[in-house]
Order: C-alpha cells, then sequence, then structure tokens
C-alpha cells in the first residue's frame, strides 16, 4: 500500500486559504477605498506564505524528525520508502494541488540546474527572472509582466537559496543534477509567482 | 401556391419530422445505437447505448464524464500527467502543441481505424512534443523513436508506478521468483465489527433459517449456506432477502436480492465489480452483462448467464474458491484461460486445494486479475478483493505491483509481461524476449559513479 499523506494538502490550503484573504481583503479594500493591493504586494504576500510554510515544514517536520529525533526519513520516493516528503516535493505538490483548485494564480520552484527536469525555466520571463536573482546573489526579487497563451500575467521570482549544507550536499550528489558544485547561501533555484492581469 | 413553393413546403415539412424521430429516438429510443457515430472501444462498449454516461444532451462530452468513471484509478496510479501539470500558464504552449488537459484529445471515442491499444487515438510519437531533451539528457535513449516511448516495459503516460528509475534500481538483480506465492488473508467481518457496523452473532444450525414457509431452501442450498461464512457468522435469509424497494421505505422478501442487498457488507467489493467489465452495465441500469455481449471468445453455452454477484459466487453456497477459477473459466474461453489448466500457476492453486500447500499459496484466476488489496476503510486495515477485473489489466505492468511482485523478481516480471505469446500459454515456459529497462538504469548508475566518486542514497 502507497501511504497517504495529508501534509501536501494542509499546505496547499493554507496557501490557498491566505490567497483567498488576500484576495478578499483586496475586494473590500477596492470597495472602500480605490487603492487596493498591487500586484506586486499580492504576489510578495504570497510568497511570503509559501515561504513560511516551506520554512516551518523542513525545521517542524523534516529536521526535528529526521535529523532531531531520528524517527523517519525524509526521502525523494517517500511513497515507496514510507518516508516523509522532501521540502522540494512537497512545495510542488502543495503548487500542484492548489492549481487543481483554479484559484487563478499559479506558483513553481523552478532552478537553472534543476533535477526534476520538469523544473527548468520554460518561458523568456523565467530565464530572466532565474538568471538575474542568481546574478544579483537573491538579494533583489524579479519582477516582470509576460503574455502566455494570449493572456497577460504579472509575474514575480523570488531567490531559493542554499540556507543549510544539507541543500547543497544532497543536490550535488543527485544523479540528476546537471550541477554538482554549488555552495552555501548560493541562490539554487526561485519561486514563480503568476497573477493573471486584465 | 405555386407547384414549386408548395414541394418545398413539403420537403420542409418531411425533413423537420425526420429529424424530430431521429433526435427522439437517440435520445429515448431502442434505436439509438444504429446512430452510434462509429464502433465504441473495448472499454466502453459495453454502455455505450447509456449516451448520457458521457454526452452531454447537445452530444458534447460532458467536463466530469472521465473523472466519474476513471478518477480513482488515475490517483491510486500516481498519474505522471494529471490535468493540473497542463493547466499552469507555463505550459501554454506545450499545451498548443497537445491540448493534453483534456482526456478525449488522445482517447477520442467511436473511431475504430484510429484507435490503438488502451485507446489511444494519438499518433504513438506524443512523447515528442515536451520530452525531447531526453534524447540529451540519456544518452542511452539517443537513438530510440518517440514511437517507442510506450513500449512495454519502458514508460507510460499515466501509471509508472512500477517502472520508475529508483524503483528499477531497487529492484535490479531478484531472481525470477523471490518468493511462495502468500496470499493475505479477507478480514471482512473482523473490520465490519471494528467499525461497529456488525454486532457479533452466533453460528447458525439448520434449526435457524428465517425465511418465510413460501421460500424454504432445498437440502443442498441450506447444506451450501450451513459452510459459509455467512452462516458462520450469524447472517440469516433475511439478511440478504428482505430488502426495501428503495430509500426509507419498508424492506420486503425478495427471491432473487441483487447486488444492492450484497453491498450492505460488500461495498468496496461492489464498487469494483461496477466499475469493471462484468458490473459497468448494472452500474449505468443497463440490463446485465451476459457473455454473448463479450467481445472476447466466450464459451457459446454461458452466452446468456447474467452477470451479478451470484452468477460467480453462486446463491447460497459463496465459495470462494470456485469464484476464484471454475467461474471465470465457465464463460472465458480464449487462449490464456483455456491454458491456465496446464500452469505452473494452476498446480498450485490444487496443491492448496488439496490440503498439501498452505492457505494462499495457490494461484487462480483471482489471484492475478482481481488480486487481494490492502485499503483504508474507516480507519481499518481492510483486506478485500478488488472486483473491477480491469483495474490492472491494461497497461499490464499495473499489475506488476499489485501482483506479479509478490513472487516474482521486477526483471523476470517485465519479460514476461511483454511477451504476448507467453501470456498467450499463460506463462508456460519462459520470456523469450527481455526488456532493458533495468539494464539501462544500472549502466547509467555505473556511469554515474564513475564521474561522481562520491553518490548520495
Ligand atoms: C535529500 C535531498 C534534497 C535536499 C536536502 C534538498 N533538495 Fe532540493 N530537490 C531535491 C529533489 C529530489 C528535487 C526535485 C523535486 C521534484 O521532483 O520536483 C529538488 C528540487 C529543488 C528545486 C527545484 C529545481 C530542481 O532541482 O528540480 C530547488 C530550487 C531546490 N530543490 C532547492 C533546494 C534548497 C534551497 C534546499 C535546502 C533548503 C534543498 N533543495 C534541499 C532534493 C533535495
Amino acid at each position: 500500500m502507497r501511504s497517504k499523506n495529508t501534509t501536501p494538502l494542509i499546505a496547499a490550503l493554507s496557501v490557498a486559504a491566505a490567497a483567498t484573504l488576500i484576495l478578499t481583503g483586496c475586494n473590500e479594500a477596492s470597495a472602500a477605498k480605490p487603492a487596493g493591493f498591487t500586484p506586486q504586494q499580492m504576489a510578495d504576500g504570497l510568497f511570503v506564505v509559501m515561504s513560511s510554510d516551506r520554512a516551518v515544514y523542513t525545521k517542524q517536520v523534516v529536521n526535528r524528525l529526521q535529523n532531531e529525533e531520528k524517527v523517519i526519513k525524509a526521502s525523494e520516493h517517500w511513497q515507496d520508502e514510507k518516508g516523509l516528503p522532501l521540502p522540494a516535493q512537497m512545495f510542488r505538490m502543495g503548487a500542484e494541488t492548489v492549481a487543481g483548485k483554479n484559484p487563478g494564480f499559479t506558483y513553481s520552484l523552478l532552478s537553472l540546474w534543476p533535477i526534476n527536469k520538469q523544473n527548468a525555466p520554460k518561458t523568456e520571463a523565467e530565464i530572466a527572472g532565474l538568471k538575474f536573482i542568481s546574478d544579483n546573489k537573491g538579494t533583489t526579487n524579479y519582477y516582470t509582466e509576460e503574455v502566455l497563451g494570449g493572456q497577460k500575467y504579472y509575474t514575480a521570482v523570488y531567490a531559493d537559496v542554499a540556507v543549510s549544507a544539507a541543500c547543497v550536499k544532497c543536490h550535488n550528489n543527485h544523479d540528476d543534477s546537471p550541477k554538482t558544485d554549488f555552495a552555501l547561501n548560493d541562490v539554487m533555484g526561485g519561486v514563480v509567482i503568476r497573477l493573471p492581469l486584465k | 401556391m405555386a407547384p414549386k413553393q408548395k414541394w418545398l413546403w413539403c420537403a420542409w415539412i418531411a425533413l423537420t419530422l425526420s429529424l424530430a424521430v431521429i433526435a427522439t429516438t437517440y435520445s429515448f429510443g431502442p434505436g439509438r445505437q444504429w446512430l452510434l457515430p462509429g464502433k465504441t472501444t473495448h472499454g466502453h462498449y459495453q454502455i455505450e447505448l447509456s449516451c448520457d454516461a458521457c454526452h452531454t444532451p447537445w452530444l458534447g462530452v460532458a467536463e466530469k464524464a472521465c473523472q466519474n468513471c476513471h478518477a480513482a484509478e488515475l490517483k491510486a496510479a500516481d498519474d505522471s500527467h494529471p490535468k493540473s501539470k497542463f493547466t499552469d500558464p507555463r505550459n501554454a504552449d506545450r499545451l498548443r502543441l497537445v491540448k493534453a488537459d483534456d482526456c478525449v484529445v488522445c482517447h477520442r471515442e467511436h473511431l475504430p481505424e484510429q484507435t490503438r491499444s488502451m485507446g489511444i487515438t494519438m499518433p504513438m510519437d506524443y512523447c515528442y512534443h515536451c520530452h525531447q531533451q531526453t534524447l540529451t539528457d540519456r544518452p542511452s535513449h539517443k537513438d530510440f523513436g518517440f514511437e517507442t516511448c510506450a513500449t512495454a516495459g519502458c514508460h507510460n503516460y499515466h501509471d509508472n508506478t512500477a517502472l520508475y528509475e529508483n524503483f528499477l534500481l531497487r529492484h535490479a538483480n531478484e531472481p525470477d521468483v523471490t518468493r511462495a506465492p502468500q496470499t493475505p488473508a479477507l478480514n471482512l467481518l473482523a473490520t465490519l465489527i471494528e467499525e461497529g457496523a456488525f454486532t457479533p452473532r452466533p453460528a447458525l444450525t439448520s434449526e435457524d433459517p428465517d425465511g418465510p414457509a413460501s421460500a424454504t431452501l432445498n437440502a443442498e442450498g441450506l447444506s451450501e449456506w450451513l459452510g459459509t461464512a455467512h452462516a458462520q457468522a450469524g447472517v440469516n435469509c433475511t439478511d440478504c432477502h428482505e430488502q426495501p424497494d428503495g430509500p426509507n421505505l419498508p424492506k420486503r422478501w425478495v427471491d432473487k436480492p441483487d447486488h444492492a442487498a450484497c453491498a450492505v457488507c460488500h461495498a468496496t467489493e461492489q464498487s469494483g465489480f461496477l466499475s469493471g467489465k462484468h458490473g459497468m452495465r448494472l452500474s449505468k441500469n443497463l440490463p446485465a452483462m451476459t457473455p454473448q455481449q463479450a467481445r472476447q471468445p466466450m464459451k457459446p453455452k454461458a452466452a446468456h448467464v447474467e452477470l451479478t454477484c451470484v452468477s460467480c459466487h453462486g446463491a447460497h453456497g459463496f465459495n470462494t474458491g470456485s469464484a476464484a477459477v471454475d467461474a471465470c473459466l465457465s464463460c472465458h474461453n480464449d487462449a490464456h484461460s483455456l491454458a491456465y489448466k496446464s500452469s505452473g500457476h494452476f498446480t498450485l492453486w490444487l496443491a492448496e486445494a488439496s490440503g498439501d500447500a498452505p492457505p494462499g499459496s495457490g494461484v487462480s484466476c483471482a489471484t492475478c486479475h482481481m488480486p487481494r488489496e490492502q485499503t483504508e476503510s474507516r480507519g481499518q486495515q481492510l483486506v478485500h478483493v478488488q472486483h473491477n477485473q480491469n483495474a490492472n489489466l491494461r497497461p499490464n505492468e499495473k499489475m506488476i505491483r499489485s501482483v506479479c511482485l509478490n513472487c516474482h523478481g521486477l526483471g523476470f516480471s517485465l519479460d514476461a509481461l511483454a511477451d504476448t505469446a507467453l501470456i498467450g500459454t499463460n506463462f508456460i515456459g519462459r520470456p523469450s524476449l527481455h526488456i532493458e529497462s533495468i539494464d539501462l538504469a544500472l549502466r547509467r548508475q555505473m556511469t554515474l559513479k564513475k564521474t561522481k566518486p562520491e553518490t548520495s542514497k
């Protein structure tokens, strides 16, 4: 039997809930006074929720259970190995669950050096954004607009930094990683958030 | 009125009338099969006259039609290409090439000339549109044609649970036979009691049947029933034979209870049965399936048997042993079925039946086609029989995890399942071909080890 894990759902729901709050807030604000959230504020807000959820999962679930209490391992093949999903997988499952609910915005964790080739940048904005945050060592976010499938989007890219030795070690040693010389504090990839514009 | 005008009026009225007749027949009448636009695929032909199972009144395909029946199995297979992958705007350019967010783009119905195995109506090189990078990322793949990606034992579009690289590596170098078969014991009664859905009762004796005088069971039926788990668990005549005519209606005696009566306790089994080829017609309120309607070879004498729970399980005996072999072979007449009794699997089955081998060590038709599965049911781990015979049938790699690997190594399983001739003889002999998947994974691992002295894992 494959293990069922509700954590991705919880993560997805909290992101969705935060987004709904922001969106509702946005509507109410615009009803009360014309100034609502700008796309950038909206994207930044979503990113804060996502990165906080990811940090909490990494610290309170993965690090605690795997490294401190040593009761369960996080593993890329978590279903078959009956372990915890990796934070990046958790993030992607959350993004896919959110996409299944079609809340309007989408997000993903991408990299110029992806382990999972589906996490490679595809659009021009993604490529430019990932290069930009990497060149700037993650100090500045990247914001742009792009048209995909006839729809205009506000696209924001936030750096994902190698905050611990574990990031570096695992990616450098992974069979599918095209880059093997990541160092601590390197930008390893980025979170891309896309909001549809009128 | 000018003669020409009159003629036009007549033609118009005739046309309107005939369109009305056609529309009515199409929607309600028995003649709707004449209006099928083309031969329906093997997966859907049984319910083809239940047009609204898939279609909207205006002949579109209902958005949820595919999901209604297939969502659960896609979820179980950890679908490699869920719709949510394609609705992401970053895939908009790919979606322009293949509208992969819509099932019917690859699986169009009523197009027999265009339909390949698995009901695919796309040219077989569809992977090309998104996965060209693979040819450079994987040097071993550089000479492979895109029409061969979905070849047996390599990749599937939806279910790759037994084919992904890490799985291949973990099961590399396994022997052909890894262990003796061991079918887990069923635990429905214990689960129902645990759930509070059934209160334990004393076993029943020949004095206890509580049916009305008008419906007494003959001696043979009585002795069959006394031997069942039903009688042992205190399940009496009226438990099955007294059924309500509808929700919230009082119960009354029915001589021949239908599958709904069984579902009171056997809900999981029923839902599998209604999803598979044996019961799908009942699920759409069509008359039961009969072997006569099958597209596979069936025994002529079984042509008119109506498939319900009791057609395989018997009305009172409910012998799971005969339901697992005899029932199947009483209808199925294809080479694979006919060869079963000469197979090694059947030898194991006979040994178990005669008591020479332990319970659960035989391999019946059901061991592979209706395997025992463990699922969570209301908080309990229920071991039940998957009654949807189609759930692991196509592509047959679906059988690897749920069935083959219980006794066989992965390499042997991949080879055997890819060998259609061997399947025809019901696995008498050895696979005559070899699937390279595990070799490729091992070779890549070796190359990577050489370039990277310190590998993770
Ligand atoms: C135990 C191994 C492991 C660790 C530790 C790990 N990752 Fe990953 N990471 C992966 C795998 C595997 C994927 C691919 C997941 C998928 O299938 O989408 C991935 C994906 C990513 C991606 C998306 C691009 C890609 O490579 O597919 C980024 C960015 C990323 N990780 C950054 C990090 C950062 C930053 C850390 C530390 C905070 C980290 N990873 C820790 C294994 C790991």
